[in-house]
């Protein structure tokens, strides 16, 4: 049996503006060491508002959520800012990387903000995982000259350099070209399998999912399928 | 290192922007630039406005005053003692305006640690005799060293040498105005008449020009022992004894300590020139307020560019929340960079409030009145530096506070999925 990393049990949210709206009804579920998880669903099944609470930015919920085996729920921001920056990487799908520093530098930021490692190592760090995606050449360009898919390259550089447990992705490839979808999907293919990297990816691309390990489908606020 | 972080993110923010960070540090360095320069202005003028009366001023002068004895005889009657007299038209008596045991008094007080020095003087009333007319007006005779020492007396002799009045047997400074109307040039002999009705000629040696011009139509002097010859009196015969102190605001109490102790009228400075002092607070007031108006303003111009800077800096907030960046973390960045708004700008205020108080330090301002100045005056005094550099961060940081807690609390869920 795989170590798990992530477990949500009994989750449940609701909007309450304008009226109150149930959206998450009781989920529960694991993501094991390794696995490539991708969470799919129509349109307002509650996938992206669960992938925000599974990432501890959105505390408002009931049941429990635990990561690594410790309990997320109730804890204060500056701690979960912590996690957030130790133990999960966050891909988004509008590229969201800061404008006002380099592409290096935008990499470097969260294991700057972790300082684990030197100023040194951390730049040594980023470089190796820009070159790993293919994009160590662009190191010294400022975040918004370059392409949409280098963009995305960049922020996934990014999720990885603390050596996260799990990558979180929102909709990932849906901001880029059909190329471009598939250098990221074939990156994230690889880091299951060659580095046993943990991924959760919320998608609505069909084809996307299906070549990922394992599925789990909502529908209103439920899984149906995982 | 994580200080370090903060303030790299801090600067590249700052900097990404440089010239809305510019038009931000551009108002506080011209609002502290303004408050050094009117401060310094004001209080030059202060200064020099107190100066022109104040440093003259003995700080406790001494003095038998002309009034009615408190000690009438039907108090000292055995009947009366108990009873409530009322005496009507009382006149004062035989009062001498000298000032007894002169010498060992001066030898007391200037003795007294708190005391700077002491000058004595003697003030007579005369006529100077312009051919048939008379003038009225008053000699003042002086320890010239002293006065020159505790009262900046050669400031004010604008022609001529001070000391000559010593040196010169029988010699006067004449007050400018008084001056002209006798048409009397240095070593001309102008003649006067004393109130005992004895007349003496005394040789001008020089002009004396106190700002005030109806002081300088009446006002003249000449030495202790010249006035003492003028008057028929002997060397020990001394109206005033003007005091200095080297602080100046115990002078009440000094006043009435020595009144009970020597038996004379005292007089402090703060009592003969009340008004002064009313005018310098007022004017100080007036300044200090202008120039915070001037810091508070700058202080809103600031916290509308930070506010401005938030919304636009959204996106980069949610992401450095969604990466691991605590909201007190974002709150220091923009708490860092309204500070180093403040900071930068008001150092090159500062800067720009010296050279703009030089510049009015060197504007040309003759008047006749004012002999001594002759540009206008200015107030280095680092206080206003310190007030003004404090008062720049102080400002910053509170037009910085509020943005930087709404920044602290922005919701990076709503931000990432808005899109």
């Amino acid at each position: 049996m795989h170590e798990t990393i992530l477990e949500a049990k009994h989750i449940n949210k609701e909007f309450h503006d304008p009226v109150t709206v149930k959206v998450l009804t009781d989920v529960t579920f694991k993501v094991n060491k390794g696995e490539f998880v991708s969470v799919i669903g129509k349109s307002g099944s509650g996938k992206s508002t669960l992938l925000y609470i599974l990432s501890t930015m959105d505390t408002d919920y009931e049941g429990e959520l635990l990561i690594d085996s410790q309990l997320m729920t109730g804890r204060k921001d500056m701690e979960l800012a912590r996690i957030r920056n130790e133990k999960i990487g966050f891909v988004f799908q509008f590229h969201y990387l800061l404008n006002e520093f380099t592409v290096l530098r935008n990499v470097m930021l969260p294991g700057l903000k972790l300082g684990k490692y030197s100023e040194e190592e951390v730049e040594h760090r980023a470089m190796e995982r820009l070159k790993m995606l293919g994009i160590g050449h662009l190191a010294r360009n400022m975040a918004y000259k370059i392409s949409g898919g280098e963009k995305q390259r960049v922020a996934i550089a990014r999720a990885l350099i603390n050596d996260p447990l799990i990558l979180m992705g929102d909709e990932p490839t849906g901001n880029l070209d059909v190329r471009n979808s598939e250098i990221v999907f074939d990156i994230f293919k690889e880091l299951t399998e060659a580095h046993d990297q943990t991924l959760l990816i919320v998608t609505h691309d069909q084809s996307f999912a299906e070549r990922s390990g394992r599925i789990i489908e909502m529908e209103d606020g439920r899984i149906i399928r995982h | 290192m994580k200080s370090k972080l903060i303030y790299d993110i801090a600067k590249s923010l700052l900097l990404a922007r440089w010239r809305q960070t510019l038009v931000a540090a551009i108002g506080v360095t011209f609002s502290i630039a303004m408050f050094i320069t009117l401060l310094s202005f004001m209080n030059g003028l202060n200064d020099l406005l107190d100066g022109l009366i104040l440093n003259r001023t003995p700080h406790v002068r001494l003095y038998n005053e002309i009034k009615p004895s408190e000690n009438q005889p039907v108090l000292a009657h055995p009947d009366y003692k108990g009873a409530y007299n009322f005496i009507s038209s009382v006149k004062a008596g035989i009062t001498r305006q000298e000032i007894y045991n002169s010498g060992p008094i001066m030898q007391a007080v200037k003795n007294d640690p708190r005391v700077l020095g002491v000058a004595p003087k003697l003030n007579t009333q005369v006529f100077y005799n312009e051919g048939t007319i008379d003038i009225s007006g008053t000699i003042s005779g002086i320890d010239v060293e002293e006065e020159m020492r505790l009262f900046n007396f050669q400031d004010y002799v604008t022609t001529g040498k001070p000391m000559d009045v010593k040196n010169v047997a029988n010699s006067i400074i004449l007050g400018k105005g008084l001056a002209d109307i006798l048409v009397a040039d240095i070593g001309d002999v102008v003649q006067v008449t004393t109130p005992q009705g004895e007349r003496f000629s005394l040789k001008v040696v020089g002009y004396f020009q106190s700002g005030i011009q109806e002081i300088d139509k009446v006002q003249s002097y000449a030495s202790i022992s010249t006035t003492q010859k003028l008057l028929g009196k002997p060397n020990n015969y001394i109206t005033d004894i003007q005091v200095k102190l080297h602080d100046l605001d115990i002078a009440p109490a000094m006043a009435v300590e020595y009144s009970k102790k020597f038996g004379v009228d005292a007089e402090d400075i703060q009592t003969a020139n009340a008004q002064f002092d009313t005018g310098t607070t007022v004017r100080s007031i007036i300044s200090y307020s202008v120039g915070i108006v001037l810091l508070i303003v700058a202080g809103f111009g600031i916290f509308n560019i930070l506010n401005m800077m938030i919304y636009e800096k959204m996106d980069s907030i949610a992401i450095l929340k969604a990466t691991g960046f605590s909201g007190s973390d974002v709150n220091r960045i923009f708490l860092l960079i309204a500070l180093s708004i403040g900071f930068f700008g008001g150092a090159v205020g500062l800067t720009l409030g010296f050279i703009f108080s030089v510049i009015v330090d060197n504007i040309p301002f003759r008047t006749a009145a004012l002999p001594t100045v002759e540009t206008y005056p200015v107030n280095y005094s680092l206080v206003f530096y310190l007030i003004g550099g404090s008062f720049s961060l102080i400002t910053t940081y509170f037009a910085g506070f509020f943005p930087a807690r709404k920044a602290s609390k922005v919701d990076p869920v709503e931000i990432i999925r808005g899109k």
